[in-house]
């Protein structure tokens, strides 16, 4: 059977792995000068905003790759939608960090960005994606590259062992989620989510219910991994700070999305009868993700260990509104944050330093820079003038409120006070009197600042913007 | 009516958005804030003389537009009896604040004026927003600047001030939120006029949703024992930072009390009422209590507004028409009189270099009869003096007590009554031993190299003493304006 393929719907993901073999080939027979570096990073921008323009075009609903009357594995609807943008406008802004940092020269130029279009191609993929073994390739797609790009630094200790330790990370989580997947199929015989949906929804077979439950629960913990949710947090402090700072952002953001993505996609598509084992389990993770994260952060000296445990904390509250099977509220504040925190990273590469007292005066001194990062951090608060973030925070304890997860609402409150602490502390270093003349990073990364700053400040005057794209 | 609301908000934002150009406005930013504000204050006293006497109990110069409807937020905004006379306070005291800073060259002036501005801006959108959720905008607004206030300007703990403010305030918004967001799911609207006037909740989710959001609005107000944030953030702060926070910021919790609690949740407030009640007179003990064990000036005035916000919590909770005139009666003088004081122990500070009472000396009158004067006078008028604006809101108040609402236990409020009377008396002492050992007796402390009040200061100073006597006096004439929005609020003819 000859199934017909709609390019128009996978066109996104195929400009980006076209152009990841081209970026690959471009760079070995190139010659190798700082011009070409640069050409291959206009090259690979150029190929993202082509697939952003093709994701701001596809309107309405467009399925492909088909099984006549089982369902359809690759399906573009406005979630999709407002995930491949997130993923694409990210990775637009990962790329300018990035040639910010290849311009050091140790770092291979065309593999870079190959690996990096490659994520990318899968993070747009993913969210499209309808069956059990299209989720679980286009998810490894999207961290494989991501090992290779943290060690990709040669000669740089901490950046192989943050790769390894992400390695063994993800690779064990994988394997539980495979394992998950395998237990779903055998109850199931299906794939596609739909149809394992359909099939759970039948008059219960003897001992499937239990399967059923380890099953979700495996499945969840995959995505728990990728998405850093305490138990499986350990690793994200050592592996951001030894990998250089584009792919920390890159993991922040473009991976932490995908792996959002599909946990949204299983809970809500595939197991929505299943939503009594596990809403209290998500609403548990989310509860102990955003206190054990905040409370980690706490005593953080490193910007980038206060980012990475920051962004545990804000995976917590991406979690609570699916714990009350909501998906939009949760996609919104994925949105917000993801400008809000690659409003930070940008900052943090534009102007490196190793301890957070490095940014003292920094406002006075780099008034540009300064008054981005306060503003990311007073977003990432959830104060004003950092309204995207207030809303984002609002929008999910509406969610949470309306569902009936009062506990939960309570824990949040406790813990935007406990974020507040060492955002705080961080915005009123920026504004302490300068001391110290201080190095910056080179033009692009200054250019990614003010992209993100743009579209953090966008979202806090009109956040009508991305809530409505949701629908 | 309605142009001037919007302009309002606007000016205070724009004056603060100037400020953050980098250009040759820093040099004059002192003078550029006394002219956005000044026309501030120009409007609000346009909006007030433009405002319907007749029909103070309505909403008046309403804008409704809609802002994010996914969320179903609307930039809506009104004013009435109840929220005019703190529009109109709001405006004049930041005015005066940057009177003050006019007399007095603080280091970083700019940044200042800008955080004041974007006080002024929070402060007035809170009293105007007639949208759940954009009066939490606004509510939230003034949290960052004012803790760069206490953080930047402040004495020498204010960075852990600072942190206890704005941690303490957080945790309370947080937990308002929660309790707004609790109406909202109940009830599909965020139109507190709308809310205000259907009352769709049932008893069990008024009275879960008046604990969440009276929890929230205890802490900024603040109630015993959620006031422990106070006294350090007032101590710590620069003379305008405590001015507004004293003045304006606690008038946020209490009016949150009476637009959005007590109108929306009726039900609720009965429920809980005579806790709230314990609570307030517990605070107004404790307040004096605590004052009379401080030996710092401006400690002593911080705890003395956990009494008299004792007495406006009082009021509210009798949830009698007298009652609750007394609590904003009381909430507009306790702004002006303790607006005053901080601005005089501010001098005091700044001349002697201490706020130490024992360090300052005694003579005071002597020395400085200016200062000394005015100092009596604002004591006096906080102690409830009959005749300045101090005395009604707590006489009032209690007399509301005597005879609370139907549905309430009168045997307690009259006991609430009798010691919240005990605490008036304790109150008077406080601040008759204060200035028997500060303003009366020899020369003492450093002499005579001192200056008493100059003219910038008295230019700040004197319009609150105008008014505090005027209210005083006439309170009809504040009066006259919340009775018609009270019985609004309480639906009672």
């Amino acid at each position: 059977m000859i199934q017909s393929i709609d390019y128009w719907a996978i066109a996104a993901p195929l400009i980006l792995a076209l152009a990841a073999g081209l970026v690959l080939l471009l760079e070995a027979f190139l010659p190798a000068r700082p011009g070409v570096r640069t050409a291959l990073g206009c090259l690979t921008l150029a190929a993202l905003a082509a697939a952003f323009a093709v994701v701001v075009a596809q309107r309405g609903v467009r399925e492909t790759f088909c099984v006549p009357s089982v369902g359809c594995s690759y399906v573009v609807d406005a979630t999709t939608v407002v995930f491949a943008g997130l993923a694409l406008g990210a990775g637009a802004v990962v790329v300018l960090l990035s040639m910010g940092q290849l311009a050091e020269g140790d770092i291979p130029v065309g593999e870079w960005y190959f690996l990096l279009l490659a994520a990318l191609a899968g993070a747009v993929t993913l969210p499209a994606s309808r069956d059990l073994i299209m989720l679980v390739v286009a998810l490894e797609l999207v961290s494989l590259p991501v090992f290779a790009l943290t060690a990709l630094r040669r000669y740089d200790g901490r950046g192989a062992e943050a790769a390894l330790k992400l390695f063994v990370v993800s690779v064990v989580s994988t394997a539980v989620m495979l394992f998950g997947i395998s237990l779903l199929y055998g109850i199931t015989g299906a794939v596609h989510l739909d149809a394992i949906a359909a099939a759970l929804a039948q008059p219960e077979r003897p001992g499937a219910g239990p399967v059923v439950a380890v099953g979700a629960v495996m499945v969840v913990a995959g995505f728990g991994f990728k998405i850093a949710a305490v138990p499986f947090h350990f690793w994200a402090a050592d592996v951001y700070q030894g990998a250089p700072i584009p792919v920390a952002a890159l993991l922040s953001v473009v991976s932490k999305a995908a792996g959002f993505a599909g946990l949204i996609l299983v809970l809500t598509q595939a197991l929505p009868g299943e939503s009594a084992t596990w809403t209290p389990i998500v609403a548990v993770l989310a509860a102990l993700t955003m206190t054990v994260g905040n409370v980690l952060a706490l005593r953080q000296t490193h910007p980038v260990r206060l980012l990475a445990w920051s962004s545990v904390a804000q995976s917590g509250y991406v979690l609570a509104p699916i714990a009350t099977t909501d998906a939009q509220a949760a996609t919104a504040y994925l949105v917000f944050y993801a400008a809000m925190n690659l409003t930070a990273f940008a900052v943090v590469m534009a102007v490196p330093h190793d301890t957070l007292d490095g940014y003292r005066g920094l406002v006075s001194a780099r008034p540009v820079a300064g008054l981005a990062l306060a503003f990311a951090l007073i977003c990432l608060a959830g104060l004003p003038p950092g309204l995207a973030g207030l809303f984002a925070k609002v929008v999910v304890f509406r969610e949470v409120v309306a569902g009936g997860l009062g506990w939960l609402a309570v824990v949040m409150a406790v813990n935007t006070v406990i974020g507040l602490y060492y955002y705080i502390a961080w915005t009123a270093r920026l504004f302490t009197p300068a001391d110290a003349t201080r190095r910056a990073g080179s033009g692009p990364a200054w250019i990614a600042v003010g992209v993100a700053t743009a579209v953090a400040v966008g979202f806090s005057v009109a956040p009508q913007l991305v809530l409505a794209t949701l629908g | 009516m309605n142009v001037l609301l919007v302009v309002l908000l606007v000016l205070p934002l724009l004056g603060a958005a100037a400020l953050l150009v980098p250009g040759p406005l820093g040099a004059v930013a002192v003078r550029f804030g006394l002219a956005v504000s000044g026309v501030v204050f120009a409007v609000a006293v346009a909006v007030a003389s433009a405002f319907d006497y007749s029909a103070a109990g309505r909403v008046q110069g309403t804008v409704d537009l809609a802002w994010i409807p996914w969320l179903g937020v609307r930039f809506h905004v009104g004013i009435d009896g109840i929220s005019l006379p703190l529009v109109v306070l709001t405006a004049l005291l930041t005015l005066l604040c940057l009177v003050y800073l006019a007399g007095h060259r603080p280091p970083r002036v700019r940044e200042l004026v800008f955080a004041l501005l974007v006080l002024e801006l929070g402060m007035i959108g809170t009293f105007l927003a007639l949208d759940l959720l954009l009066f939490f905008v606004f509510f939230e607004v003034v949290l960052i600047p004012m803790y760069f206030v206490i953080a930047v300007w402040g004495g020498e703990g204010r960075r852990r001030a600072a942190y206890k403010f704005i941690l303490y305030t957080l945790l309370g918004s947080a937990v308002l939120l929660v309790g707004l967001l609790y109406v909202w799911a109940q009830t599909g609207t965020l139109d507190m006029v709308r809310l205000a006037a259907e009352h769709p909740m049932s008893r069990t989710a008024q009275i879960l949703a008046f604990v969440a959001i009276g929890l929230g609005l205890a802490v900024k107000t603040p109630m015993w024992p959620l006031h422990t944030w106070l006294p350090d953030a007032h101590t710590e702060a620069p003379t305008v930072g405590s001015v507004l926070l004293a003045g304006v910021l606690l008038k946020m919790g209490t009016y949150g009390f009476a637009r959005v609690a007590i109108p929306i949740l009726p039900e609720g407030a009965a429920a809980v009422a005579p806790w709230l009640g314990a609570l307030a007179v517990v605070g107004i003990v404790y307040g004096a209590l605590a004052c009379l064990a401080q030996r710092d000036l401006k400690r002593l005035i911080a705890y003395s507004s956990v009494g008299h916000m004792g007495f406006v919590l009082l009021g509210f909770a009798t949830l009698t028409p007298v009652g609750i005139n007394a609590a904003l009666f009381g909430n507009v003088a306790h702004g002006l009189i303790t607006g005053l004081l901080f601005f005089l122990v501010g001098a005091l500070k700044e001349r002697h270099g201490t706020s130490d009472l024992d360090q300052l000396g005694s003579g005071l009158l002597g020395r400085l009869p200016y200062v000394g004067s005015l100092l009596t006078f604002a004591c006096v008028a906080s102690l409830g003096l009959p005749g300045l604006a101090g005395f009604w809101g707590e006489m009032l108040a209690l007399q509301g007590a005597y005879e609370p609402a139907a549905g309430l236990p009168r045997g307690l409020f009259v006991t609430f009554m009798v010691i919240g009377g005990l605490g008036a008396v304790l109150t008077a002492a406080y601040f008759l031993v204060m200035l028997s050992r500060l303003t009366h007796g020899p020369w003492g402390g450093p002499g005579p190299t001192l200056h008493d009040a100059t003219r910038v200061e008295l230019t700040a100073w004197v319009p609150l003493v105008v008014l505090i006597l005027v209210f005083g006096l006439w309170p009809s004439a504040l009066l006259r304006l919340t009775t018609p929005a009270v019985h609004a609020l309480l639906g009672v003819p």
